[in-house]
């Protein structure tokens, strides 16, 4: 039986596919047999993301719609052998994507692989939440700012209602925070919220913090999961956050602001 | 913060307008995702049924359930225009 984890947030933009992208890689990197799928029929980018945009032949839809078998439509990535990519349908309607076609397909990868990584698109819509309801774990991508978290809020009131787990009465999805776009240094001159501030509105667990960095975009111009950008911060946080979703006790790191000197701190300016 | 800002003492962070007005809007958005689905509909029903004898706004009719453990309660607040 594979886990399922899904990467929500309501608002577009904080993040989702990078995170999938990035969690996904963790997760085959320490030998564990993943498959991250797009679930945003019409605006597929995970595939751009984790580089395999021109080896697309089969997408989700055709499998769901018996026009291609799973092995033909999954692309093994060529960083970690043990990470496959299901990518989204670029020309279908999003209703495409059925309750009972989506469950087939997430069964059939359930009873080969260890984890399959559910990539959200925004919004509370059909593909939404079509992503989100077969999910054991969700990782609720947010961003420190006003609309964000209330969105994030949002979803996890969806998770909670909405979700097969909630509607079959079982143990409910177990829910972590993944703050992105984290700036320390915003955060203490009071111009972004903190984690404590977003952990305290949202009240679930925290998962992990990702510092804004410009590693980030640098990674997806490439196409590379930032989290093998070993060095950089953001790829460190990310390496932690998949860390601690296996159960691991890593400390958070990148979260306080670089220690100025004398000078630079009294004559910084506004 | 600038140099200055030592000297005149903190202004209200950006940052903790931003926590007050999420803290305000979350509470009431999950006071409201509690809510059973029909109650829209039956705010808007007894809007109609009472704009037979009185006239009054859509904000002057408030529906809620409140969820004891053992009973709910249906709490039906309408306010009348004065005289």
């Amino acid at each position: 039986m594979a886990r399922i984890i899904v990467v929500t947030s309501g608002k577009g933009g904080v993040g989702k596919t990078t995170t999938s992208a990035s969690i996904s890689t963790g997760l085959a990197k320490r030998g564990h047999k993943t498959v991250v799928i797009d679930f945003d029929v019409g605006l597929r980018n995970l595939d751009l993301i984790m580089n395999c945009e021109r080896r697309v032949v089969y997408d989700f839809v055709n499998v769901i719609q018996g026009e291609a078998s799973l092995n033909q439509a999954l692309i093994r990535d060529k960083r970690v052998d043990t990470l496959y990519i299901l990518p989204a349908s670029q020309t279908r309607e999003k209703e495409a994507l059925t309750k009972e076609g989506v469950e087939k397909v997430i069964n059939e990868l359930s009873e080969t692989f260890d984890y399959i990584v559910c990539d959200s698109p925004a919004g509370i819509e059909h593909g939404a939440l079509m992503a989100l309801y077969y999910a054991d774990e969700a990782v609720v991508v947010t961003n420190p700012e006003v609309s964000s978290v209330r969105d994030s809020d949002r979803i996890l009131g969806i998770l909670q209602s909405k979700s097969r787990r909630a509607e079959m009465g079982q143990d409910p999805v177990k829910e972590h925070l993944l703050l992105t776009r984290y700036n320390p240094d915003r955060v203490e001159k009071g111009e972004m919220l903190s984690v404590g501030d977003v952990e305290e509105i949202l009240a679930i667990p925290l998962l992990g913090v990702i510092p804004e960095s410009q590693v980030v975009l640098n990674a997806s111009n490439q196409g590379l999961p930032v989290i093998l950008e070993a060095e950089s911060d953001a790829g460190q946080a990310y390496d932690d956050a998949v860390g601690r979703l296996l159960g691991e006790d890593r400390e958070h790191r990148f979260m306080t602001a670089q220690k100025k000197g004398f000078f630079s701190r009294m004559f910084k300016g506004g | 913060m600038s140099f200055l800002d030592y000297f005149k003492g903190k202004k209200t962070s950006t940052a903790s307008v931003a926590k007050e007005r999420l803290q305000i809007i979350v509470a009431h958005e999950r006071g409201q995702r509690d809510q059973p689905d029909y109650l829209p509909k039956l705010q808007q029903e007894l809007l109609e049924v009472i704009r037979k004898y009185v006239q009054i706004s859509d904000d002057m009719v408030q529906v809620e359930v409140d969820r004891n453990e053992s009973c709910s309660v249906l709490e039906l607040n309408v306010t009348l225009p004065e005289r």
